[in-house]
């Protein structure tokens, strides 16, 4: 336990060390710029206090929990060889840690509010509840899809550049015939799907795959997962946008 | 109490989130590979970290960060701090977008110092540091993300204070990374696509949309339906380019670890 405790303080360094660049430039522009005194800056001390234990606990459990997991995971699909099982999980996992994600669901009810300002549809609750839910199951299904087709480019060993350049250019022909109000929540939408725990999830998923599959370079083929799951939402929400 | 009560409410919120992925991974655990994990009771500690690390984070971040970065953003793109920055004898009229330099910088700051706490970053870049071999530094692959989120959140602002179509920005910036891809070592390329999605999450995206939306309140012309969304866009651009600059740079000044990695590719 005591090993523990220290690794732990030393970690706790470390969060201090990270989090030195936002306090100092907070404080710069309190005082230098804005020049005006910190309100109540007890709470404000004890919010610092738990971000730096927060993002200790967080790296820690990180290490211990969520890597071991994801890769061991990857290791035990590799080995059973059932290609369908190993993509029913990619697609639950991509699906169901972004359809209860609160920052999408903040989005969704922001794009409700544009579309019936835009009068893309009615500006009653029922109709915007029913957009807004339209659109988060729309970018759930995307991202989960966006998995699927990243773990099987793992398998193939496929360069994801072509997948990556391709979908931009799709993006960028599609933001063309998209309507105008959709096009910045669609871009935004690619951004907010990775939360702080599907990221080392996902990543330590691909990672254990391709190390666990003769041929596969970790690095290359390991990572991407994450991009593909930024990119087909932004392909999707232009598209659901097109179709109200 | 208040602290207290505080606390369980932020929990009881993240358990909410992580509840269905843990259902996902211990279902299909038990019920698909049918195999116990062989240091189960330490993956399920390392859970319970990572939720009261995580519910921590968030709640000293909603009374430290969060309503400071937000009143800040109001405050400096408030007309009249706007005003303030006029050199004597110019109008309100006068205001162009070299009136908005605070903001600029604060975008810039703001972006830099927020990436560099970013949770998923760091879990990327302990994982890719690891897979490298260490050709790639953990504090380099920080570093170079945060400089990629800060020019882009910068840049963000400046195209809503002047009011360009987003679309040409971020079609540009595509090229460039096409161009890139094809010069870049072939080892960074998925994971400079990866640090795109990873730098918008948990700290940076409610400064970021604070800004975004104070500053298309303030400028005339601009409706914050419109123009505040897509600042997050350039935060996750950005970063692709920076990251594949930063390895053709490493690669540059030739690390012996990156002949290593490469030749691993065969």
């Amino acid at each position: 336990m005591s090993s523990t405790l220290k690794k732990l303080l030393i970690a706790m360094l470390g969060s201090v060390r990270d989090l030195l660049p936002i306090v100092l430039v907070i404080v710069f522009f309190q005082f230098a710029v804005l020049q005006q005194p910190l309100p109540n800056i007890g709470q404000i001390l004890l919010g610092v206090l738990f971000v730096i234990m927060g993002l200790t606990f967080f790296i820690h459990g990180l290490e211990q929990g969520l890597f071991p997991i994801g890769e061991s995971m990857a290791t035990a699909f590799a080995r059973k060889g059932s290609l369908f099982w190993l993509i029913a999980f990619a697609f639950a996992l991509g699906f169901g840690t972004t359809v209860a994600e609160p920052a999408l669901i903040a989005v969704a009810e922001e794009a409700a509010e544009v579309a019936a300002n835009g009068a893309m549809i009615d500006a009653t609750e029922a109709a915007k509840l029913q957009y807004a839910d339209g659109l988060r199951y729309t970018v759930a299904l995307s991202v989960g899809l966006a998995i699927v087709v990243g773990v099987i480019r793992i398998l193939k060993g496929w360069p994801i550049q072509w997948f990556i350049i391709g979908g931009y250019m799709l993006v960028v022909i599609m933001t063309m015939f998209a309507p105008k109000e959709i096009i910045g929540i669609a871009y935004d939408s690619g951004g907010v799907t990775t939360s702080t725990i599907t990221v080392p999830l996902v990543t330590a998923l691909g990672v254990g795959l391709a190390s666990s599959i003769r041929g596969r370079n970790p690095m290359i083929d390991g990572f991407g997962l994450i991009a593909l799951a930024s990119l087909t939402p932004m392909i999707f929400v232009m598209v659901y946008g097109m179709m109200m | 109490m208040d602290v207290l009560s505080a606390i369980i409410a932020v929990m009881l919120g993240t358990v909410n989130d992580v509840l269905p992925i843990a259902a996902i991974i211990f279902g299909f655990q038990f019920f698909v590979l049918r195999q116990k994990p062989a240091n189960l009771q330490e993956i399920l500690w390392g859970f319970v970290w990572v939720l009261l690390g995580l519910s921590l984070f968030l709640l000293g971040l909603e009374w430290c960060l969060f309503p400071l970065g937000r009143l800040m953003a109001e405050q400096l793109t408030d007309p009249v701090f706007i005003q303030g920055t006029l050199d004597a004898g110019e109008t309100v009229a006068d205001i162009n977008w070299t009136h908005y330099y605070w903001v600029y910088i604060f975008a810039f700051l703001i972006g830099f110092s927020t990436t560099i706490a970013e949770p998923s970053l760091i879990a990327v870049a302990i994982k890719a540091n690891e897979v490298s071999g260490g050709a790639i530094g953990i504090w380099g692959l920080r570093i170079s993300v945060a400089i990629g989120v800060a020019v882009g959140i910068s840049l963000g602002c400046y195209r809503i204070v002047v009011g360009d179509p987003i679309h040409w920005y971020i079609m540009t910036g595509y090229i460039i990374v096409v161009l890139q891809t094809s010069v870049a070592p072939k080892i960074i390329i998925p994971l400079a696509y990866d640090s795109g999605g990873v730098t918008t999450s948990t700290v940076t995206v409610p400064l970021v949309a604070a800004l975004g939306l104070g500053l298309s309140e303030t400028v005339p012309g601009r409706n914050p339906l419109i123009d505040g969304f897509g600042l997050i866009a350039f935060a996750s651009l950005f970063p692709i380019l920076s990251v594949m600059a930063y390895a053709q740079l490493s690669r540059f000044r030739a690390k012996p670890g990156w002949r290593r990695a490469e030749n691993e590719n065969s």
